[in-house]
């Protein structure tokens, strides 16, 4: 390695060019960044960045590749364990994973993996040598997958491999779950979701769209049509509100309304795309995490003056990835930071006005550790809004929990299931993803697949 | 895709679509509906089923003509498909053996009601419906309703059917007469569903609603169709589209329902 090369910054879009798109805002390593930042990797012989990885990537050995140019090399290293890299190399949070792991992070120089892996996906679709994994021969058993996430699509591609039939079930038109109706397109292009989607398909799975599972057919319907398992990966969509006053007047959103009018039904080209999309100038985001940031991000671009997140605690706290607050940062995204919303004001025609709010002081740590927030007496205040989103986090859809009552659900809704295997009180029935593990990452997410799909191999062969 | 078997124009600006849907029909009951997507720039738009064959495999929509995708739907023919349909969505309505039960439509609401009347006219409950429209172009389906129901009313706002009024009229004449009423299920214009609830409100008369909110998903994903009812938030798509009607909060409902009134002027 050289010491002298400095960690490789991703070039951006410009900020006041960026917040009138919303095209990808990060544009990818070139080839020259690439190779320099390739070259200063150790190539540990423990490689405490693969060990990092949840689904346990061979990081030295494909950077390597990149190093000796064979990036064809690369992106066929990293899809042995990771049928999403052009996602993952986007959405992973690798600073908390394979980048914190790395040896070289505790002089802040650690090996930009993230970025590595994105530019090997990249490549490959700028060469158009879409590689499809080898599929077993057949073992004449039959899979439904509900839900075309990463989980979803995770647990599909290593069971088609595997020589299973595989039929994805989607409740909306297009695959990708939160993938396209939750990440905006200036984190996440669309294209790019649908050319990693193309490889399930490529690999024999069947996609069925529009079939929401517990309503055109319930699980054990799925048993009854001739599936020998099932693997649910619904995640956890429900969104949550906060259950104050006036929470209901119209311009009041959830994060996830607000984003799949955008992304999924493409509002910001409306009236091209008839789904409208009412955004004001005034814009309070609630919540501190990566979706208050790309809600935030996406008011912007859709014409906001003014957004403003309101979070109940400190910076230190805020849940999102360190990149995206520095992006929402750049942007000019306000924080109102150590506040909470106690109600909202509206005018007689049922539309929001403000949002009354109060100061919060940080107290004793609470039990997720971090300290807990508490209200400052006679701090209330008013910030006069016209659009509010809510983005303080999801739970369980409840749809199949309740058209399947032999699954064991846990108090918040989720599905119990064996930790190891995904295995759920229902013979041949598996869950992975947020619908078992509660709201997590895109990665952890496919990292339960994983090993749920190992698990009902077992199962399908022996059965 | 799916295709289009029957089109019918059967009322002012609503016309009537046999879609051929064999997994949906299997599944459909009474008080659901589906979203349907016309196109890839198209909105997804909830429209009840209003009937359903399991054997042909076919539902039945019924679409009026008032929006841009409602629009262009209805001028859709025979043997074109329609991109997405899916469902069946929302919680079936609630449907158990009673004495009498009032089945109200108002009316493209009418569509949603007869499906709900022949339940509970199939497990033998005396049925009777009140159906209303403005005027007589605006009714149809007397006749099937006709078939479903031990009585009939019908009211239009000019008189140029059946009497001369609303759809409370006759359900007030009969709430006065004595009659016992074991549940009244309204579906119509959401100030008509509010008219319902007040008239039957002072008698304690168990009455359901279905509500028709601004609806993407209809999975329960969005949170668009939240209704208030007894003070808590619901969303319409998977905890309803039935509720409750003494515990809705209508002029919530009516709002919201005008969240998009100005952008729907610019498409």
């Amino acid at each position: 390695m050289n010491p002298k090369i400095d960690r490789q910054e991703m070039p951006k879009q410009s900020v006041c060019e960026r917040i009138k798109n919303f095209r990808e805002v990060a544009l990818g390593y070139t080839e020259e960044n690439a190779l320099l930042e390739s070259s200063r990797c150790l190539n540990c012989k423990k490689a405490p960045c693969r060990e990092a990885c949840p689904v346990h990537i061979d990081i030295p050995a494909f950077v390597t590749k990149i190093k000796e140019k064979d990036y064809a090399g690369a992106i066929k290293k990293i899809k042995e364990s990771s049928i999403l890299p052009a996602v993952c190399g986007r959405v992973c949070p690798q600073e908390e994973l394979c980048e914190a792991a790395c040896v070289l992070a505790k002089a802040k120089k650690q090996i930009a993996v993230g970025r590595l892996e994105r530019f090997s996906a990249d490549w490959q679709f700028k060469q158009n040598l879409l590689s499809v994994p080898n599929i077993a021969p057949s073992t004449g058993k039959k899979v439904a997958v509900i839900g075309s996430g990463p989980s979803g699509i995770v647990a599909a591609s290593d069971l088609a491999q595997l020589g299973h039939k595989v039929v994805m079930f989607e409740a909306f038109h297009k695959t990708g779950g939160v993938l396209v109706y939750g990440i905006p397109e200036f984190r996440l292009p669309k294209e790019i979701v649908q050319k990693e989607v193309d490889t399930l398909t490529k690999m024999g799975v069947e996609i069925r769209l529009d079939h929401l599972i517990g309503r055109i057919k319930t699980i054990d319907d799925l048993f009854s049509d001739g599936f020998n398992a099932v693997y649910i990966a619904v995640g956890a969509g429900a969104p949550r509100f906060m259950n104050i006053e006036g929470e209901n007047y119209n311009g009041i959103y959830s994060a996830n309304e607000f984003l799949t009018r955008i992304n999924l039904m493409k509002s910001y080209l409306f009236p091209e795309y008839k789904t409208p999309l009412y955004c004001g100038k005034n814009v309070v985001v609630v919540g501190g995490g990566n979706v208050a940031m790309d809600a935030s991000r996406s008011a912007l671009r859709m014409g906001a003056d003014k957004v403003t997140i309101v979070y109940r605690r400190s910076k230190n706290e805020l849940p999102a990835r360190h990149e995206e607050i520095e992006n929402t940062l750049e942007e000019g995204v306000e924080f109102q930071l150590l506040t909470n919303p106690v109600a909202f004001v509206g005018d007689a025609r049922g539309w929001v006005t403000g949002v009354k709010c109060i100061k919060m002081e940080l107290g004793e740590p609470d039990e997720s550790g971090r300290r807990r927030p508490v209200p400052v007496k006679n701090s209330e205040f008013t910030i006069p809004i016209d659009t509010a989103i809510i983005a303080i986090g999801t739970m369980a859809n409840p749809i199949i929990a309740q058209t399947t009552p032999d699954l064991k659900i846990n108090k918040y809704g989720y599905i119990e299931v064996d930790p190891e295997t995904g295995a759920t009180s229902k013979k041949g029935v598996y869950a992975g993803g947020d619908i078992a593990t509660g709201e997590a990452t895109v990665i952890s997410a496919m990292a339960t697949a994983q090993k749920s799909a190992k698990a009902m191999h077992k199962y399908l062969i022996e059965a | 895709m799916f295709q289009i078997i029957q089109k019918k124009d059967i009322a002012e600006q609503t016309s009537l679509f046999v879609m051929l849907a064999p997994e949906i029909a299997k599944k459909a009951r009474p008080g659901q509906f589906v979203i349907i997507r016309l196109s890839e720039d198209g909105e997804r738009i909830p429209l009840t089923i209003a009937d359903m064959d399991e054997n042909k495999g076919t539902i039945t929509l019924i679409v009026q003509a008032i929006g841009y995708s409602t629009k262009i739907m209805c001028a859709l023919k025979e043997g074109e498909n329609i991109l997405d349909i899916a469902g069946p969505l929302g919680t079936p309505s609630h449907i158990e053996k009673i004495g009498t039960f009032v089945g109200i439509g108002g009316g493209i609401g009418i569509a949603a009601v007869y499906p709900v009347i022949k339940g509970f006219k199939k497990i033998g409950v005396n049925t009777v419906s009140i159906i209303g429209g403005r005027t007589n172009k605006h009714l149809f389906w007397e006749d099937k309703v006709q078939e479903t129901s031990n009585k009939l009313f019908i009211t239009t706002d000019d008189g140029s059917k059946g009497e001369k009024g609303l759809v409370t009229a006759p359900l007030k004449r009969m709430i006065d007469s004595g009659e016992k009423i074991d549940l009244v299920f309204a579906v119509g214009p959401t100030v008509m569903m509010r008219a319902v609830a007040e008239t039957t409100r002072p008698y304690k008369i168990p009455t359901v609603v279905s509500l028709n909110p601004i609806m993407i998903d209809a999975t329960g994903m969005c949170g668009c169709c939240r209704v208030c009812v007894c003070g808590e938030t619901k969303f319409a798509c998977v905890d309803g589209p039935d509720f409750n009607a003494h515990d809705v909060d209508f002029n919530l409902l009516l709002s919201r329902q005008k969240m998009y009134k100005e952008q729907e002027q610019k498409i």
